[in-house]
């Protein structure tokens, strides 16, 4: 057994080591992200030569010419970016909830059978239906559209949004519905008027996820979109590796890569409890 | 609303013409059932027309050689004895996709559980620290970090710099050797740790704190109650954990297609499987081949998480278990 004063000075210690680790780890973690915003500001001779995160001389240059460096420029791809990502978002919360709505809270023949199905496809590994969607939208003529990055929203496809909203429908009481439907409200209604309203903490998480995830998808966009003129973000970054050949433009690919990251910056600044609790809920994977 | 008030009222038991009665009974079907599929008509649209149907789709084509120009041809089991027994770039995407897995789960996940326990125990400024370890993981899917990465382990790049300054070693360009470019891979999925980390912390918040000091008081250090308390009762969350991110780290695509220029290089060192799925799809257009890359793959997957749930009975004790 320890004296009271001796375990509560070695407990101070402990609290002093943890912080100073944690610092340390903390600082490690985002060094390479702070070192990428410091290189986009610095002449491309001083990135490697010279490893301090403040830049001794603050070069925006970067920025103007890394705008410019590719055929065609960053307002193309980031009206391109945005497009995609806000029709994606709406599509998302429009279908995911009717289809949560009808699961949580609708009565029909075969229920648990079509619910037992969604899971189903949040087990599906993309690569299954890669190729035949491939084939079905270039039947369609949409390769080289947008439409294979947005309909597929308005369908629905993304379950784990379904599962999400279903959840929280499910912790809303039933004695609103009951009383609703007390007073002449159709299932529509109650859908519009009351459980949309109520679901603002899971439609705010659902819309965030979808605006991240559509924003950094590289994988659709790089198989659907051919024309530098619909190219997203990170397609035109891509498209930075091939065109400078030798990287030797590295500055500029540092500031484009470092805007290309902000949107998601503060996405997550502004929204970070809603997006801390939704991985605490254990099922969010980023 | 009027329907279904007659509807109930010729429920209720009132004689009705039988007519009448069916109808009502109709009008009540409607009711109960119609709505719901009115409701979920959209996604059984996207479930039959981009999910099952393709489903079906990918596993027909993958007993054919089909290359888009021409229409299918059936070719049986063929591209099943390629891919089990000549094709070598395979089973090499293989190999490289699980080292890649054995690695960087584990490491994720020791990673994300000793920073969620080194948070834990109410230190000041969690929420700080929390987003700090966080955000790699959001931003780190993005092809931005991707490109970061490739210069950071360049040959002339962060890396090289620091090793070179601070110990005066001439280090070789990681990315572009094919005994380390794999490594960079691993480097990157570890230093996304962070929603394992808060997947855990969450799981951490649930072990009652009188566990602890009733083990201290029996004289129990730090390691006994780490074996005895935190794992036994965390098992569930490291177990989701241990499922989740094997299987997203079997799908990993744009990370290995970025850092390898799109050819899974050096010598084929990240050829990720996801990759080669998609090198031989929309590069060599054998789309039957890679619809049968894509049921192999499902296969593993499968097979994977059922060895995880068939021993995890021995592993993975529920609270309320023993219902």
């Amino acid at each position: 057994m320890t004296m009271p004063g001796t375990s509560r000075k070695s407990a101070a210690w402990q609290s002093v080591s943890r912080h100073v680790i944690l610092l340390l780890a903390a600082f490690g973690m985002l060094y390479p992200l702070i070192w990428m915003a410091a290189s986009s500001f610095k002449p491309d001779n001083m990135i490697f030569t010279q490893p301090s995160l403040i830049p001794s001389v603050w070069d925006f240059s970067n920025y103007a010419s890394g705008w410019h460096a590719l055929r065609v420029d960053f307002t193309t791809f980031y009206k391109n970016s945005f497009l995609i990502s806000a029709l994606a978002v709406i599509g998302n919360l429009m279908a995911c909830s009717l289809t949560a709505y009808a699961f949580a809270r609708l009565n029909f023949r075969f229920r648990r059978f079509w619910f037992a199905m969604m899971m189903g496809t949040l087990m599906l590994p993309y690569h299954v239906t890669l190729v035949p969607q491939y084939i079905l939208f270039l039947n369609l003529g949409w390769v080289n559209t947008y439409l294979p990055l947005i309909v597929p929203r308005f369908l629905a496809v993304d379950a784990f949004f379904i599962f999400l909203m279903v959840q929280f429908f499910r912790g809303i009481p039933r004695e609103i519905d009951e009383a609703a439907i007390m007073d002449g409200c159709g299932p529509w209604r109650i859908y519009w008027r009351i459980m949309l309203p109520l679901s603002t903490p899971v439609l705010a998480t659902a819309a965030i996820f979808s605006f991240i995830w559509t924003y950094d998808d590289f994988l659709a966009p790089l198989i659907y979109l051919n024309d530098m003129r619909q190219y997203t973000v990170p397609l035109a970054l891509r498209a930075f590796i091939d065109s400078s050949g030798g990287e030797s433009l590295y500055g500029e690919m540092f500031a484009m890569s470092t805007l290309s990251l902000l949107p998601v910056f503060l996405v997550f600044l502004a929204f970070q409890r809603l997006i801390i609790r939704g991985v605490a809920l254990g099922a969010l994977k980023r | 609303m009027a329907t279904t008030a007659t509807g109930e009222i010729g429920a209720g038991g009132r004689p009705v013409a039988a007519a009448s009665n069916l109808s009502a009974r109709m009008a009540r079907s409607w009711r109960r059932n119609g709505a719901g599929y009115l409701f979920l008509t959209p996604w059984l649209i996207g479930f039959f027309g981009l999910t099952l149907g393709p489903t079906l789709a990918s596993l027909y084509l993958s007993f054919t050689d089909y290359d888009l120009l021409t229409p299918p041809r059936w070719a049986g089991l063929k591209n099943y004895e390629y891919a089990f027994f000549q094709d070598e770039r395979l089973r090499h995407a293989l190999w490289v996709t699980f080292q890649y897995v054995i690695w960087a789960v584990p490491l994720k996940l020791a990673v994300a559980l000793a920073l969620a326990m080194a948070l834990d125990r109410s230190v000041r400024g969690v929420g700080l620290y929390r987003a700090a370890f966080y955000l790699p993981s959001l931003l780190g899917a993005s092809v931005a970090i991707a490109l970061l990465w490739r210069l950071i382990f360049g040959a002339d790049g962060l890396v090289n710099h620091l090793l070179f300054v601070i110990l005066g070693i001439k280090g070789p360009g990681w990315v572009t050797h094919p005994d380390y470019a794999l490594w960079t891979l691993i480097a990157l999925a570890v230093w996304q740790f962070g929603s394992p980390m808060i997947i855990f912390l969450a799981g951490l918040r649930q072990i009652p704190q009188d566990l602890y000091e009733a083990a201290s008081m029996d004289g129990a250090g730090p390691p006994r109650q780490f074996f005895r308390i935190t794992l036994p009762l965390l098992a569930p969350v490291i177990f989701f954990n241990l499922v989740f991110q094997t299987i997203e780290a079997f799908k990993a695509f744009t990370q290995a297609f970025i850092v390898s220029g799109g050819k899974g290089g050096p010598v084929d060192s990240t050829l990720f499987y996801s990759l080669y799925l998609y090198i031989e799809a929309f590069e060599n257009f054998r789309m039957g081949y890679a619809s049968a890359l894509a049921w192999l793959l499902l296969v593993i997957i499968g097979v994977f998480t059922a060895i995880a749930f068939l021993t995890s009975r021995y592993w993975v004790y529920y609270e309320d278990e023993g219902r």
